[in-house]
């Protein structure tokens, strides 16, 4: 693990409701580093705070308490519009329920994120072609996303992630709502981007069968991390060879 | 950049709801209508007067005998006695007048109608079981020499000086008569004898010219209603008119002063007025000269109008109240049912700038078609207004007016876009992707 930080989480803790009668805390000090090119997965039962450690982690929310750097940047310190600039830059999100925008097209939603970051018509809309046909979306870039199906909706989020090439992929359950078969072929989709393109992968999921298939495997337990181990996955070639 | 995309994002949310667009639309599209009727009504008014007036060449003084408190025409006293031949304008008052200001007065123009035994002055003509709608009129000899260019002869010939020291009887009918009476025959008509049926009584003319059917431009009361059967004048001279209601020897109520085209008709007409009044007015218990000057007529019409404008623009401003209301409130419906899309987009990268951005474009938008539907509705009803007025005019659609109506809605989008705009820009990232 020679590779430089992207992520540094340092007692991070979060509560919610605070200074009412029913405040409570989620995450009771979190500690943990992630490293470019790794591919991890947090594992936890529901309600155990892996979302509200994602959100924290992709800058959506702010912790109540400790310290997080995200590829160097302070989180703490930074102000709205750079928030804005880290998420749309550093940060590709696929969601559970895949926040595609409707009545927009495939296209156009992979462009989005480039459009947000300011580049050109051309170019955007070349980049956002490719990377829909990387994921085997070449043949739908004009479908609307009440025109597709879960795995194919999902297989456009996870292109419009990368739109931006982030340092980091964060995926809440993004398997969550297909089935078996098609969260396969999601999950392949991850092993690709990680294995041709060393891409960074932060999965979050409450399946310890799909936490084995990344290289380390965190464990949180009512907000706090109780374990880390060794994912046992093979690699797509391996698999294919079986 | 954003730009398009957000207009195409917009169009694609109203096209979603169409019903609710359109009715959100609503105020603005009659606060926009409202403009455009203004500026068309209002040009084209302007613009038909200042074409009467050049028209017309001379500037002319209205000179009417009325009872002495009379203020305006809308408001004749009439509780006085009944106007009596030693109230009235004679032939030698008026030689005096032209004499005493021949350098200012170049002319002088009456008219009259022949009654008969109508009420309304309405005759009708048969020729051929054909019945035409008629109005015997007289006019002076000064009226076809400054005004000659109101009236188009087709065929024939005006009246001679004779006709009308004799007081002949001699017409010009109007070729839409001929064309109903004489079958379009104008080579028939010109030399006929023409029979008038004034409820009951006939007068005979001798048709010696035929003019060109004109919806008339300043006359109100010419009747528009049948196109196929207008009412048409056969006219008469002056003298032949009065002959035709036994008051040759008498004076007469109202004349037209034409003045020099170097003259200030307004400044000139309260001299006018003083002259008769001094004169001749001083002792007369019950009535006097008033005189009207085009320039007064206009300016009359004017203020009356700015009436109807200031009407039109408090219609259009509590529309465009209540539309810009209507449109604050879709925006916050629509800020609330995007919130998780607002979420998804800031989890994406977008700023609160480009989100606020997002919604008042949204907002623009509506208001722009609003206002686009405004202004064809504004141009048709307009127009169609503008045939109902007692005026010959063209429609004067400008730049301006829609120029003007464009800026307004995109302003009310922007004032009306904005509270809900900020509202969705301020949303915190996590709390839109959570919300249910
Ligand atoms: N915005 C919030 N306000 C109040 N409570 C919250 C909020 N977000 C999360 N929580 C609470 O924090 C706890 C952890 O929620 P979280 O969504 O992080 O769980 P999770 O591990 O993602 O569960 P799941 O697997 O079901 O998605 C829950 O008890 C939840 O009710
Ligand atoms: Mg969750």
């Amino acid at each position: 693990m020679e590779g430089k930080t992207i992520l540094d989480l340092r007692d991070i803790h979060k509560s919610f409701f605070i200074g009412t009668p029913n405040e409570f805390e989620v995450l009771h000090g979190v500690n943990f580093t992630v490293k470019e090119g790794e591919f991890v997965s947090i594992v936890g039962q529901s309600g155990s705070g892996k979302s509200t450690l994602m959100n924290i982690i992709g800058a959506l929310d702010q912790p109540t308490a400790g310290e997080y750097t995200l590829d160097g940047v302070d989180i703490e310190k930074a102000k709205d519009h750079e928030l804005s600039a880290l998420r749309n830059k550093k940060i590709g999100f696929v969601f559970q329920t895949y926040n595609l925008i409707a009545r927009t097209s495939a296209l156009k939603n992979v462009e989005l994120p480039m459009m947000y970051a300011g580049m050109g018509r051309r170019a955007r809309n070349e980049r956002a072609k490719e990377l829909l046909e990387s994921v085997g979306m070449s043949d739908r870039m004009m479908h609307k996303p009440d025109e597709l199906s879960g795995g194919q909706k999902q297989r456009v989020a996870i292109a419009r992630a990368m739109a931006n090439d982030p340092a980091i992929i964060l995926a809440d359950e993004p398997t969550g709502a297909l089935d078996s078969a098609t969260g396969r072929l999601i999950m392949d989709i991850f092993h690709k981007l990680h294995e041709e393109q060393g891409k960074t992968i932060v999965l979050i999921t409450h399946s310890p069968e799909l936490s084995m298939e990344t290289e380390r495997i965190i464990t949180l337990k009512d907000g706090s991390i109780t374990g880390e181990s060794k994912g046992t996955w093979q690699g797509l070639q391996a698999k294919e060879v079986k | 950049m954003l730009f398009f995309e957000n207009i195409s994002v917009a169009i694609a949310g109203l096209k979603a709801n169409k019903m609710r667009s359109l009715l959100t639309m609503l105020g603005i599209i009659i606060g926009i209508t409202s403009v455009i009727i203004i500026f068309i009504v209002g040009n084209s008014v302007t613009k038909g007067f200042s074409k009467i007036l050049t028209e017309a060449g001379a500037d002319t003084i209205e000179v009417v005998v009325l009872p002495k408190n009379t203020k305006n025409l809308y408001n004749i006293d009439d509780n006085v006695r009944e106007m009596n031949e030693k109230d009235l304008i004679t032939k030698d008052m008026l030689n005096q007048f032209k004499e005493e200001y021949k350098d200012k007065v170049v002319g002088l123009v009456q008219a009259e109608s022949v009654y008969g035994d109508s009420m309304d002055g309405k005759g009708t003509v048969t020729r051929d079981n054909v019945v035409s709608k008629v109005q015997i009129r007289g006019y002076s000899k000064d009226y076809y020499k400054y005004f000659g260019n109101r009236t188009k002869m087709v065929q024939g010939r005006g009246f001679l000086d004779r006709d009308y020291a004799e007081g002949k009887r001699v017409c010009l009918v109007a070729d839409k008569l001929v064309e109903r009476a004489f079958r379009g025959d104008k080579d028939a008509a010109i030399g006929s004898e023409i029979e008038v049926n004034m409820n009951g009584v006939y007068y005979t003319y001798h048709i010696v010219g035929i003019y060109e059917y004109a919806r008339d431009g300043i006359d109100i009361g010419g009747t528009t209603s049948d196109p196929d059967n207008p009412t048409t004048e056969i006219r008469i001279p002056y003298e032949t008119a009065r002959i035709a209601n036994h008051a040759q020897n008498e004076g007469t109520q109202y004349i037209d002063v034409v003045v020099d085209s170097e003259v200030d008709g307004q400044a000139f007409a309260p001299e006018i007025r003083d002259y008769f009044n001094v004169k001749y007015y001083a002792k007369n218990d019950a009535y006097n000269v008033v005189v009207i000057s085009m320039a007064d007529q206009v300016q009359e019409f004017t203020s009356m109008f700015d009436m109807v404008k200031i009407a039109f623009l408090g219609v259009a401003a509590i529309s465009l109240l209540v539309g810009s209301i209507g449109v604050t409130n879709i925006m916050l419906v629509s800020v609330t049912e995007r919130t998780k899309e607002i979420g998804t987009r800031k989890a994406l990268g977008a700023t609160n700038k480009s989100i606020r951005l997002q919604f008042i474009t949204e907002a623009i938008v509506i208001c722009f078609i609003g206002g686009a539907v405004g202004v064809f509705l504004g141009i048709t009803a307009g127009t169609a207004l503008l045939n109902l007025l007692p005026m010959d005019l063209e429609p004067a659609i400008d730049a301006t007016g829609i120029i003007i109506s464009v800026l307004i809605s995109v302003a009310v989008g922007i004032i009306a876009g904005y509270s809900p705009a900020n509202r969705a820009a301020k949303l915190n990232p996590i709390d839109a992707l959570r919300y249910e």
